[in-house]
């Protein structure tokens, strides 16, 4: 019975932490390039709401992921424009994004399908549906192991195994290509870059496009992955706490997963404890659970990994004339 | 090393004009660089000078005027063009990351590859070749802030030689450097010309124009007033040429009038954030109407010691008395209400809020003042009034209490700071280095307030790296090397006797 409880907290605990994952790698890229980018919420929505209704009309789940990320580099594009090239607040920018997805999102739901800003139930061949890896039906009921591997390892969908996929390459991408080091170089001082002859602007662009693409793999993986449609504000604040794994991560990748997976198992285990009392203690509201990240973050972040240093030029447009 | 005359100009500036909103910081400047010299720019803060160099290497864009590169027309529309015409620049504040290796910094940009490997190990390898030609090593696996600037420097010179720099600018290079790192950079800078590279040194040092330079122009409020073989100029008129103006090198004063002791430190010993003991038991007074100077060379517990004074550190131990009330371990409001005046060392961590306008930076610290406002509420207009009476007074340039302070160039800046610390008639002003950065009509200014505090019956504490200003201007000099006074000496003891003192070498 133990036992049968903690491998479902686990599989819950990767079913949750795979958009935490997608979005704080899209954090990751924008903010090492010096854009601060409080609006991946607002991208994650977008692109679970164009994910939804273009599986919806087409049937395909792929073209859904097209367009969930279509949408989410264009409404990056729109944070670009206002913070790189016109050299907005970024903070507002993403802001207003944030609060544009979840308006425009529910306002469009409602138009178009008139089922209180849901669109409608996806057939399952129109949704990413779970992979069952060879002999996990056999393996089920074979102790631990086997339960690891029916459950944990086997049984997610093709968003879930590109989340883990994504992860060794950011950090590739970050660590080993030249676009990676200068990328990393813009967040921290832009003069550099400039005066090595690289195009600040032009950088960051590229970086806010590699966070609208996750960000689209994200919202995907919400409408049409793990639910079979979208809802209004589905995200539920998973873009904060995709900013706050990337604080507590200190802006690098695999600590990035970590602290994903942490968020995550906390939210399972807030789920799995819901109803259930706590020896000693009795019921447990279930908001005690959900503010845990949080308050862990606050926590953390007080004293325990130490300073958070972000990106030195983070949030800091680049103007050369006054 | 005279340049031969047939060769072209490494460097061909015509006609190049800039404006940057209302400020015109370049008009109509020509410049002409032979090559394989060392040429100096010269100019008060604010000339003009980086705004020109800048030009150059592609940084921004001249509203007008051309330039060729070894006699050819060459278009700079940004750095990357500048470094395939073979410029490479040291910026003023150093263009690096911090947080990346040396060997990063150098290749970014000319990685070799979208992949890092290869790129890195040639550019090693590269590296190695280059710190051996020139005398330049430094650890390329070395993380930048970990660094001294003197290395730091060096990394942005190594970057420029690794991009194939044949003219490399230099932009106040020697500001952040000890007299010996000084020298250190001259000598490299002296190779590097003996292998035909052309290079331009931006200063407002003479004494470096002077000492290493074959040709030198001045600029002067955005205009190129002047050209000459260093052989053929002397200080006095560069330094004119400068300012327009006659200057004093050295201040004239009289002889000091001591009375009463002021300032009394008794066994001062102050430690630094880390515990290492930075200030080690040391005594000395300062009495009304004499200025005592301490000199050393930066980081021998000067910094520590007037912040003791100031009230912004603790002391280990010791004591600190004002008009003989012990004073140990009071804030820097409680000491300012006793009459102590501070400008501090580094008037853009200490002494201003570069966002705040000249006017509120003109008050701060006694802004509780009844004079600036009642109660919680600062009364505004009563503030700016009094900020353009210092304006008006100490010559502050633009005139406008409301601009932010961070436009003003340095020398105004710690105007703004000098005036509100003396206006206040402190009976005790405390001075640290209250000239760095500043140009030298700003120098001379500032000096003879310092003076005409003393002889209005004021004491005062100097603390400077510049010789120069410590024996110019003090009544006495107490040498300060590795925590202890090491001395006491009069100004008119030499240079060397000093240096031999400052280097814990003599006593
Ligand atoms: N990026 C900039 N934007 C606006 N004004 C500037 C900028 N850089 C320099 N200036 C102004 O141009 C003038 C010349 O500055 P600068 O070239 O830095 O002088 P110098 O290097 O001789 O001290 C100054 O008045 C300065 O305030
Ligand atoms: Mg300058």
């Amino acid at each position: 019975m133990e036992n049968l409880d903690l491998i479902s907290i686990l599989g819950s605990t990767i079913r949750l932490s795979i958009p935490l994952i997608f979005t704080a790698l899209a954090g990751l890229f924008t903010e090492r390039a010096g854009v601060f980018d409080i609006g991946l919420e607002g991208k994650m929505l977008f692109s679970a709401f164009a994910a939804a209704v273009a599986a919806f009309m087409t049937g395909s789940p792929w073209l859904g992921l097209l367009a969930g990320i279509t949408v989410s580099v264009l409404i990056s594009l729109i944070h670009g424009f206002a913070s790189i090239t016109n050299r907005g607040n970024q903070i507002v920018s993403g802001v207003a994004i944030n609060f544009l997805a979840s308006g425009l999102t529910a306002v469009l739901g409602q138009a178009w399908f008139s089922q209180g800003g849901r669109t409608p139930p996806l057939a399952a061949s129109a949704r990413f549906t779970e992979i069952v890896f060879p002999y996990a039906a056999e393996l089920r009921d074979t102790g631990f192991l086997g339960r690891f591997y029916a459950n944990i390892i086997s049984g997610h969908n093709i968003l879930t195994y590109l989340a883990f996929l994504a992860v060794p390459a950011s950090w590739w991408v970050l660590y080993r290509t030249r676009f990676g080091l200068r990328l990393r170089a813009v967040g921290e001082n832009p003069g550099a870059v400039d005066t090595a002859g690289i195009s600040v602007t032009f950088l960051r662009y590229r970086a806010t496009i590699c966070a609208g693409i996750l960000c689209g793999f994200a919202g995907t993986y919400l409408s049409i992955a793990q639910s079979a449609g979208f809802v209004k504000d589905m995200s539920a604040g998973k873009g904060y706490i995709a900013l706050a794994a990337l604080i507590f991560a200190k802006w690098r990748p695999v600590p990035v997963m970590l602290a994903c997976l942490l968020f995550g198992f906390l939210d399972a285990f807030a789920n799995f404890m819901q109803g259930k009392s706590v020896p000693g203690i009795g019921e447990v509201p279930v908001q005690i659970f959900q503010a845990l990240p949080y308050v862990l973050t606050c926590v953390l972040l007080a004293g325990f990994i130490g300073v958070a240093r972000p990106p030195k030029a983070g949030g800091v447009p680049y103007v050369k004339e006054r | 090393m005279s340049p031969t005359p047939t060769a072209a100009p490494a460097i061909e500036l015509i006609g190049i004009d800039k404006k940057f909103g209302a400020v015109h910081a370049n008009k109509n400047i020509n410049l002409t660089v032979a090559k394989g010299s060392i040429h100096g720019i010269i100019g008060e803060n604010g000339a003009g000078k980086s705004t020109l160099m800048s030009i150059l290497y592609g940084f921004y864009h001249a509203d007008a005027g051309s330039i060729r590169i070894n006699g050819q027309n060459t278009v700079i529309q940004d750095s990357q063009a500048a470094i395939s015409a073979g410029i490479g620049m040291v910026h003023q504040h150093f263009m690096l990351v911090e947080n990346f290796s040396v060997l990063e910094n150098v290749i970014l940009g000319v990685e070799g590859g979208a992949l890092l490997g290869r790129g890195v190990s040639d550019a090693r390898s590269a590296l190695k070749r280059l710190e051996a030609d020139y005398g330049l090593e430094v650890d390329p696996d070395a993380i930048i802030e970990e660094l001294p600037v003197g290395l730091q420097q060096r990394v942005e010179i190594l970057k420029a030689l690794y991009r194939g720099a044949e003219i490399l600018i230099l932009d106040e290079p020697t500001g952040v450097l000890t007299p010996a790192e000084a020298d250190h950079l001259f000598k490299i800078l002296g190779v590097l010309r003996d292998q035909g590279k052309t290079i331009v040194l931006i200063t407002h040092k003479l004494r470096e124009i002077m000492a290493i330079t074959d040709t030198v122009s001045v600029m002067r409020r955005g205009e190129m007033v002047a050209t000459r073989r260093t052989t053929e100029t002397t200080v006095e008129e560069l330094a004119e040429l400068m300012v327009g103006r006659r200057v004093l090198l050295r201040v004239e004063k009289g002889p000091a009038a001591p009375s009463d002791v002021v300032l009394s430190v008794r066994n001062l010993t102050v430690k630094d954030g880390r515990g290492v003991t930075m200030v080690d038991n040391v005594s000395f007074d300062v009495r009304a109407g004499e200025v005592v100077g301490i000199a050393g060379v930066a980081g021998n517990g000067q910094s520590e010691l007037l912040e003791a004074i100031t009230g912004i550190r603790k002391p280990a131990s010791g004591e600190i008395l004002i008009h003989g009330k012990p004073v140990t371990g009071f804030d820097s409001a409680r000491l300012r209400a006793l009459g102590l005046g501070h400008i501090p060392e580094d008037r853009h961590h200490m002494g201003l809020v570069l966002g705040f306008e000249e006017s509120e930076n003109s008050v701060l610290g006694y802004h509780r003042d009844s004079r600036y406002g009642r109660g919680p509420l600062l009364d505004l207009d009563a503030c700016r009034e009094d900020a353009k009476a210092k304006i008006e007074k100490y010559d502050i340039r633009p005139p406008n209490c409301r601009l932010k302070t961070a436009n003003f160039s340095g020398g105004n800046q710690q105007k703004i700071v000098v005036a509100r610390e003396i206006e206040r008639d402190p009976a005790l002003l405390v001075v640290g280095q209250p000239t760095r950065g500043v140009d030298i009509g700003a120098i001379e200014f500032i000096h003879r307030r310092l003076i005409a505090m003393r002889d209005a019956g004021k004491a005062v504490l100097l603390v400077s790296v510049e010789l120069d200003e410590i024996r110019s201007l003090s009544d006495r000099i107490l040498v300060m090397f590795a925590g202890r006074v090491v001395g006491e000496k009069t100004p008119d003891t030499g240079e060397q006797t000093l240096g031999l003192m400052m280097a814990g070498i003599a006593a």
